[in-house]
């Protein structure tokens, strides 16, 4: 019996050993192993595991045949580990040529100037779509082109239910209101929440900034220099009275808690629910696992308070930044120029199929995009759009999805949470050392 | 008395222990505090006193760790002693399958804390989890175990006892065998019954196994992590955050001065507990 005991414990500690080992599979960088001959450059460019590569490795594949400039890929973890590990390799003088990462405030806090090459003078420059130009911008020079389409932040509808229901598309936001109304007599879940996945309950907030920026044209300065807080103003608290909205009328799904954001794209495909405030980043996602119901997939802007209002808040792809101090400027400027090129997106497009309409003047999108870009597409073309906060603005507090999730479940009300955001955000711009706090 | 220059080897031996021990252990230590009151990039510092000390005990979001982190180390501290206690002395029985048993109750122990949490963070929800389906079908609607912010804390704590109890039964068991049988032959003699064998002599020596077992679980709980984190990630909100998983994310955040003061933070609570609850079990140690 003892012996016995002993080998089922040898086993099953044997067994739980393997499981372990089994976890921590390492991340190669994906570095070609081809001799470099003679002439040829090497351009390194560091960029996160968590993006799908193949878009821009069709484009350094063309860029490699047509220049002789080949492109040496670093991985690097994503999130707060990858924000580490980008700061400590610029700061030890260790970054490759060309670095991809985050536009607006994420890129504004790596000390630019510093640090990367200004492009502003390049003639490619001129063809960035003025929301992403600035947003890869800093103190007025421009260091990055875009390094993908832009993402908006809106709400996916599912059209079945709205022409079951009799629906239309809501304008301002009684409309959508109402219309959440009729889907919840109906029987359904109205609004999708997947608050156990906290960033998803930041999207009614963020994705209000169009609104926000109607009211409060100057708001993105005034919070940045710290003489506008939102709580104080309206038009910014109001996003956070629409998060509480939802809950407190009872809107969401029973267990919006503990739902995550894959269950919560389950729930919008296969129509269980009608709403779901969402990136559009969360296409492909979709298509891959739900792609027969992708059709069935809309997308408008949030709401604001008045019809005439209504525009899209958008989400200004990540940058491709030249290192300062590489010793082939030339080479990574000819890079860039060939990445934003119209063949350069066509490559792009044809592996990756954008999630929102290109961030450069003139390029053409295919007919098969999906059909919740094309739902976008109409703001874009007559302007009706803005940057969500975080591009606008290097202030942003760590705690806005704890918050928001607080909020949004009723655990406390709009204006304590904005006014703990705003703590929150003093704590972020003191710690940055920003100037004005 | 042994002159100095009677000692048979140099202190120049302890250099090399010693320069380890200064550069991995106490240097750090005492560049932690430094950092504790700067704003610090990694790359660049600047001194501002104590303020991050100051707001870490003063916004909402980061001092509710203070009270969670207490309740926390107090709910599994004592259910772990008491249940350890009550398994250890069932463990401890002459029984056919003992054994395996004991393996039984020490193999969450070995699992990783990681795998527990999911585990347990699916079987919680609230409507298709495993527990309360099962709640279900005998009736009763179980609550959201890991939304409800009046229990999720507790709910946290529960799978850290399921986990952490064979570690506590171990220590009970070796304490419980290491009682000498003369003390149930007198008590047989006097004609005590099963209750007193257990109250008059197994609680009183085993004291030495229940101060171990108090101190690591409190500590343990002070210093919990890994188990919110795969849990709740501190939520609802903040309803479940701790010390530690607050100190992560100011770390994440890039407040790297925060965080730093944090762990100054968290250093000094767990002293501060820590050593007199030590000096006062210890005090009430009896010799066997």
């Amino acid at each position: 019996m003892k012996a016995k005991n002993k080998i089922f414990a040898v086993l099953s500690s044997a067994a739980l050993f393997a499981g372990i080992l089994a976890g921590c599979s390492s991340n190669d960088s994906a570095s070609g192993d081809k001799e470099e001959d003679s002439g040829q450059v090497t351009l390194t460019i560091l960029v996160d595991n968590q993006s799908n590569l193949d878009g821009m490795k069709a484009v350094t594949d063309a860029i490699e045949e047509k220049y002789d400039i080949k492109t040496e890929y670093e991985l690097r973890p994503g999130g707060g580990e990858g924000d580490n590990l980008v700061k400590t390799r610029l700061a030890t003088g260790d970054m490759t040529d060309l670095m991809a990462y985050n536009s607006g405030s994420l890129f504004q806090a790596l000390n630019p100037e510093q640090n990367f090459l200004d492009i502003s003078d390049e003639p490619f420059v001129e063809t960035i779509m003025d929301d992403a130009k600035e947003a890869l911008s800093s103190n007025g020079k421009v260091y990055g082109i875009p390094a993908a389409s832009f993402m908006a932040g809106g709400w996916f509808y599912n059209k079945k239910i709205y022409e079951e229901l009799g629906l239309s598309v809501p304008k301002t936001w009684d409309e959508l209101m109402s219309n959440n109304e009729k889907i919840k007599e109906a029987g359904k879940t109205a609004v999708i929440g997947s608050y156990k996945d906290s960033w998803t309950a930041q999207v009614v907030v963020l994705a209000d900034n169009y609104n926000v920026l109607q009211q409060h044209p100057t708001f993105a300065e005034d919070f940045t220099a710290n003489k506008a807080k939102i709580a104080d103003t309206p038009g910014a608290l109001r996003s956070f009275e629409k998060l509480a909205e939802l809950f407190d009328a009872g809107y969401l799904n029973e267990d919006f808690l503990a739902t995550g954001y894959e269950a919560g794209l389950q729930k919008l495909a296969e129509g269980e629910g009608a709403h779901y405030p969402m990136l559009s980043f969360a296409l492909p996602m979709l298509q891959m696992n739900y792609a027969e119901e992708l059709d069935n997939i809309g997308f408008f802007p949030q709401p604001g308070d008045s019809a005439d209002e209504n525009g899209l808040t958008v989400w200004v792809p990540g940058g491709v930044f030249i290192n300062k101090n590489t010793e082939h400027p030339e080479e990574a400027k000819k890079w860039m120029e060939f990445f934003v090129s119209q063949e350069g997106n066509d490559l792009y497009n044809a592996k990756i199929t954008p999630q929102g309409p290109p961030a450069i003047k003139g390029v053409e999108l295919s007919d098969d995009v999906y059909g919740a870009v094309k739902d976008m597409l109409p703001f874009f073309e007559s302007g009706k759009t803005a940057p969500a906060l975080e591009f606008l603005s290097p202030v942003k507090g760590p705690n806005l999805p704890q918050i928001a999730v607080e909020v949004g479940s009723g655990i406390s009300k709009a204006k304590a949470g904005a006014e703990l955001y705003d703590k929150d955000v003093e704590k972020q711009a003191k710690q940055l050392g920003l100037e004005g706090w | 008395m042994t002159k100095l220059t009677n000692r048979s080897y140099t202190y120049y031996f302890l250099l090399p222990a010693g320069i380890i021990y200064f550069v991995f252990f106490l240097l750090p230590t005492i560049m932690s505090f430094f950092f504790s009151m700067t704003w610090w990039t990694l790359t660049d510092w600047k001194f501002i006193g104590l303020e991050n000390f100051i707001t870490f005990l003063t916004e909402p979001s980061l001092n509710i760790g203070f009270k969670n982190t207490l309740i926390y180390a107090i709910v599994t501290c004592s259910l772990k002693v008491i249940l350890g206690l009550l398994l250890g002395v069932f463990l401890s029985q002459k029984l056919k399958t003992i054994g395996f048993v004991r393996s039984m109750v020490f193999f969450p122990t070995l699992l990783s804390t990681i795998a527990v949490g999911m585990a347990f963070a699916m079987m919680m929800h609230p409507t298709q989890g495993l527990i309360n389906t099962a709640l279900k079908i005998v009736g009763i609607t179980g609550p959201d175990w890991l939304g409800d912010t009046t229990i999720a804390l507790l709910s946290v704590a529960l799978v850290d006892v399921w986990k952490g109890v064979g570690m506590a039964t171990v220590i009970f068991i070796a304490g419980i065998m290491s009682i000498p049988e003369d003390y149930y032959e007198a008590l047989a003699i006097d004609g005590g019954n099963s209750f007193h064998k257990f109250w008059n002599i197994i609680v009183p020596l085993s004291r030495p196994a229940m101060n171990s077992v108090i101190i690591l679980a409190f500590i343990g709980g002070l210093r919990s992590f890994d188990l919110v984190w795969a849990m709740t990630k501190g939520g609802p909100g903040f309803s479940t955050d701790l010390i530690a998983s607050i100190i992560y994310k100011q770390y994440q955040g890039g407040f790297y001065g925060l965080s730093t003061a944090g762990n100054v933070i968290l250093f000094i609570v767990v002293s501060a507990l820590a050593f007199p609850l030590y000096a006062f079990l210890n005090k009430k140690e009896v010799d066997l």
